[in-house]
């Protein structure tokens, strides 16, 4: 059922309703429908980082809020500037001089790292799999992927406890077929991690790397072979290239958040293992320190703003070639 | 000229200088940035015609559709209905109502509550609405169909609940974008004569675009012929193709001869022209060609008459030998190569079983026609 | 294009699965463990079930878990549906750049920086935590998910038939209501489905944004987890992993009986002209 007049209808400039000017009151439902969801994100999205940044240059106290200086109404303008007076950057310098937390935003980003490769290497074969799949069992095989998904994030890590302990199962499972002797460390190391997080993360790289892939025309592959070109050159040179914003997709939708992740680290990992998250958490719950607490997440964010804005480039484009 | 009227020959409004037009198209411009879709456009259509608007894909007639529908807003000019200014009015207070080309029958609707959305949005009684699907219903032969959903109809149905939905509002105009084109070769013929008994029947105006020929030829009374944004010729059918007023009308619809030349002399409506081989041919409808201007003329295959031997009492002949030959059944066509390269077509209906006078490839021919066989075009 | 699938792919489907899988089976299989520990097959027993019921802090923070994805979803399902058509159908106005980078942002940023910027905000502003805020942050990182999905499903859709509509004399109000809801339904429902799975799941927003007398089935199962595994807690997680299961399967099995449905009346239709 395609638009045939949207051959002669390029994208169109009008903002609000079709035609020329409706009526009043359909004017003011069509800007609701911005304003509306527009103000719920200042208010409970944006303002707050706002706010994370105030604090992050203020000091702690003991007191309630943990925190000073507190902006109130009652101070006036002067109380306000007395109070601006007392922020300082104080915070970010203690970041700076203590190398725990640079050895956190590096061992978290190295992990998120390793981990995202990972997810793509299991991920991709499984994404080309369903892509390539008789279109009657593809639904089902999508349902499977998301299936987990609407399972518990947390009990899933959760079991994982159970299997990589070393009484866990896998390592009964190991020594009783004889491949190892004793049981192999890989609760609280960097390897527990890496699991938990293409575990839990899969299906966000699977789903791009499938609607990429599935809208691939496979008979390019066949004109490739066709023309002299073996099976695996034929996947590097055509396949994965028209993949690569299923690629881009996925990687950023496992990366970005994995490199802030809690639970798996938490979870899987030991006192070894330094993830940024953990250290956030720490200091927040652990030493109450929120102001310091604060600071780690503006770097963090400063840290992850470059590949979220390569994210919203790549929605913007996919949204455009939809069009 | 002879007066080439639609086949309803009583009916021509745009003839009487007393009629006013019902939709009228006032310099209206549409502009998609810097692309300009409809240039600076004017075009009345009277109360029940059935008007085409007719063209490649690009030219502008869908846009114009669209900016009568209040879809698109006119970048400058006016639209006038029943001489009122159509700006500022949403699509959904106009009088208008269209056919969609993809029928756009809500899907989670039925056949029966497809049709009454309209007249639900007008605020019609309950008992009035059912009477009146009722009628649309049996209009369009689907009555057993009311209950049922678009997806469970065929093509054909889809379009007639289409049809069904657009006139029960009874609007004085319908727009229909591409009605046929998602039909099947024999269902359009019938469907073609449907829409038009239901126009007379109903006596709404419509207008129809379509980029097919014969679409247009067959049902409307009028056609706008549009290319580029631009009207190049607003005809009858036969007007259109009897007397198209410039090179672009007359390749357009059906096939064409250009015999290409020079005015040598003109006298009255007749003129004299030379050719680039040195042949002359006289010919009528001369329109405004003068001594001296390069022109064409345009004569359409049929009116061409191909003999092996010099025709006797022709007025205008030619020798040529005979390029190719196509037989189609029910007539043949000769394409005939003149002494200067220009390859010439004429058909001729083969109303005998056995020709008289069979050709073959090679052979020498000639053409021949009569003087008001054509037009002179200087465009 | 498709067929028989190579061996490397069915090799690959079935390792990912099985990887997806197998600690999920492995969960459920030792919730029904006479044993507590993990490591040692006691026999079949449903006595973890049985002691569920009279766990208190685990039901009591089921049910506010339940509370908090319903009102949390339904509310982020319309704020989501809108902003989704605020991106898809206004091309062009103003903020529209900071608007979709906070549309798209939650969907990728880490959930401890979107908790401790929105407990802030509660504590700065004042409003005591507890039920009301967890509600609150839930809606806020719920809506984007929703709105990701209703824009693809609101690109997709046919314009021709709003315009039909509004051609027949319906106001833009009316369109949406009448035409461009019902048919997107699905879209918005998965949507919903999606943020109620969400938030019934959170476990680092949820611990920043909650109060006393709210909490939440994760944070009590991350509390205990941390104290030691019981098959308790085995038994509490292959529960909600039936529900869902179910429900997922049933709207799976619902759907798929619709389209066999539609081809049937699709093939009747074409075969009957």
């Amino acid at each position: 059922m395609s638009q045939a007049s949207a051959v002669t209808r390029p994208a169109s400039e009008a903002s609000a309703s079709h035609g020329p000017g409706g009526t009043v009151l359909s004017a003011i439902l069509s800007r609701l429908v911005i304003v509306v969801p527009y103000l719920w994100l200042l208010v409970f999205f944006l303002a707050p980082f706002a706010i994370v940044f105030k604090i992050s240059l203020s000091e702690t106290a003991i007191s309630m809020p943990p925190y000073f200086p507190v902006f109130s109404w009652e101070d006036g303008l002067s109380g306000f500037w007395e109070n601006v007076k007392e922020l300082s950057f104080a915070n970010y310098l203690w970041l700076v001089d203590d190398p725990l937390y640079f050895n956190a935003y590096i061992s978290s980003v190295v992990i998120a790292a390793i981990s995202t490769f990972l997810a793509l290497l299991v991920g991709y074969p499984m994404a080309y799999a369903m892509a390539r799949a008789p279109s009657s069992i593809r639904m089902v095989l999508l349902m499977l992927v998301i299936l987990p998904f609407w399972t518990s994030f947390l009990i899933r890590v959760y079991a994982w406890i159970g299997i990589l302990k070393p009484e866990g199962l896998l390592n009964q499972f190991l020594m009783w077929a004889g491949v190892i002797d004793s049981p192999l460390q890989i609760m609280n190391t960097h390897t527990a991690i890496y699991i938990g997080i293409v575990y839990s993360y899969l299906p966000f790289m699977v789903l791009p790397l499938y609607a990429t892939l599935e809208k691939m025309d496979f008979s390019l592959i066949e004109a490739a072979q066709d023309l002299g070109c073996p099976p695996i050159s034929a996947f590097w040179k055509i396949t994965f290239p028209l993949s690569l914003p299923g690629v881009v997709a996925g990687c950023l939708l496992v990366f970005i958040p994995a490199v802030g992740e809690f639970v798996i680290p938490d979870l899987l990992g030991g006192s070894q293992t330094l993830m940024i998250g953990k250290t956030l958490w720490n200091e927040f719950f652990g030493n109450r320190d929120w102001p310091v607490a604060s600071a780690v997440a503006v770097v963090l964010l400063l840290i992850l703003v470059v590949p979220m804005m390569f994210f919203q480039r790549a929605q913007a484009r996919s949204q455009e070639q939809e069009r | 000229m002879k007066s080439l009227g639609s086949i309803r020959r009583s009916f021509a409004p745009w003839n009487d200088p007393q009629a006013r037009p019902y939709i009228s198209f006032q310099n209206v411009t549409k502009r998609f940035g810097d692309f300009t879709a409809v240039n600076d456009l004017s075009l009345d259509i009277y109360e029940r015609e059935f008007f085409a608007l007719l063209g490649a894909s690009g030219c502008g007639k869908s846009t114009l559709l669209r900016m009568l529908a209040g879809f698109e807003t006119p970048t400058s000019g006016r639209i006038l209905l029943d001489g009122q200014d159509l700006a500022g009015i949403p699509p959904y207070k106009r009088p208008v109502n269209m056919m969609f080309q993809s029928y756009a029958l809500f899907p989670h609707m039925t056949v029966e509550a497809n049709i009454a959305f309209g007249l639900k949005q007008d605020g019609m009684p309950k008992a009035q609405i059912a009477e009146r699907v009722a009628e649309m219903l049996k209009l369009v032969r689907l009555e057993q169909f009311a209950k049922r959903k678009p997806h469970q109809l065929s093509g054909g149905q889809r379009q007639r609940v289409a049809l069904a939905r657009s006139v029960a509002k009874r609007p004085k105009v319908l727009l229909l974008d591409e009605p046929l084109g998602a039909l099947d070769k024999k269902l359009r013929e019938a469907t073609q004569f449907e829409l038009m008994d239901l126009q007379q029947d109903l006596g709404l105006t419509f207008v129809v675009v379509t980029h097919d020929q014969e679409e247009a030829m067959t049902m409307a009374d009028r056609i706008a012929i549009m290319d580029k944004g631009k009207v190049m010729q607003v005809a009858t059918p036969a007007e259109i193709y009897e007397a198209p007023s410039s090179r672009f009308v007359a390749d357009f619809v059906g096939s064409v001869n250009m015999l290409e030349g020079t005015v040598t002399s003109r006298n009255g409506n007749s003129v004299v022209i030379k050719g680039n081989s040195g042949a002359q041919i006289s010919v009528e409808n001369a329109g405004d060609a003068a001594p001296g201007a390069d022109v064409a003329f345009a004569i359409r295959p049929e009116k061409i008459r191909v003999t092996s031997k010099r025709p006797e009492t022709a007025a205008n002949a030619m020798e040529g030998e005979v390029w190719d030959i196509a037989y189609l059944g029910d007539m043949t066509v000769y394409h005939i190569k003149l002494g200067d390269g220009q390859v010439v077509k004429a058909s001729a209906l083969n109303s005998a079983r056995v020709s008289e006078d069979p050709l073959t490839w090679s052979d020498r021919a000639w053409i021949s026609f009569a003087p008001d066989a054509g037009v002179v075009l200087t465009r | 294009m498709q067929g028989k699938l190579s061996r490397f792919n069915i090799t690959a489907l079935v390792l990912g699965f099985a990887f997806l899988y197998l600690p999920i089976v492995l969960l459920v299989i030792y919730s029904f463990n006479d044993s507590k520990l993990v490591t040692v097959w006691g026999g079949f027993s449903t006595r973890w079930y049985a002691s569920l019921l009279s766990n208190h802090l685990l039901l009591d923070a089921a049910w506010v878990t339940a509370r908090v994805a319903f009102i949390s979803a339904t509310v982020a399902t319309v704020l989501g549906t809108l902003a989704a058509l605020a991106l898809v159908r206004y091309t062009r106005f103003r903020g529209r750049f900071l608007f979709s980078g906070m549309v798209f942002a939650p969907l990728v940023m880490p959930e401890v920086i979107t908790g401790l910027s929105l407990l802030l905000l509660f504590v700065a502003v004042g409003l005591d935590r507890g039920f009301l805020t967890i509600v609150l942050a839930h809606i806020t990182f719920t809506m984007c998910f929703v709105a990701v999905v209703v824009q693809s499903r609101l690109m997709s859709f046919d314009r021709s038939l709003e315009e039909a509509a509004m051609d027949l004399g319906a106001t833009p109000f009316r369109t949406f209501i009448h035409v461009t809801l019902p048919v997107i339904l699905p879209a918005v429902v998965s949507g919903w489905m999606l943020a109620f799975t969400l938030s019934l799941d959170d476990l680092v927003i949820a611990s920043f944004t909650s109060g006393p007398g709210a909490t939440t089935l994760p944070m009590r199962i991350y509390s205990q987890v941390r104290l030691g595994v019981t098959p308790e807690i085995n038994a509490v997680c292959t529960l909600l992993i039936g529900v869902v299961t179910i429900g997922v399967l049933a709207a799976a099995i619902v759907n798929k009986r619709r389209d066999i449905q539609r081809q049937r009346d699709e093939q009747a239709a074409a075969q009957a002209n």
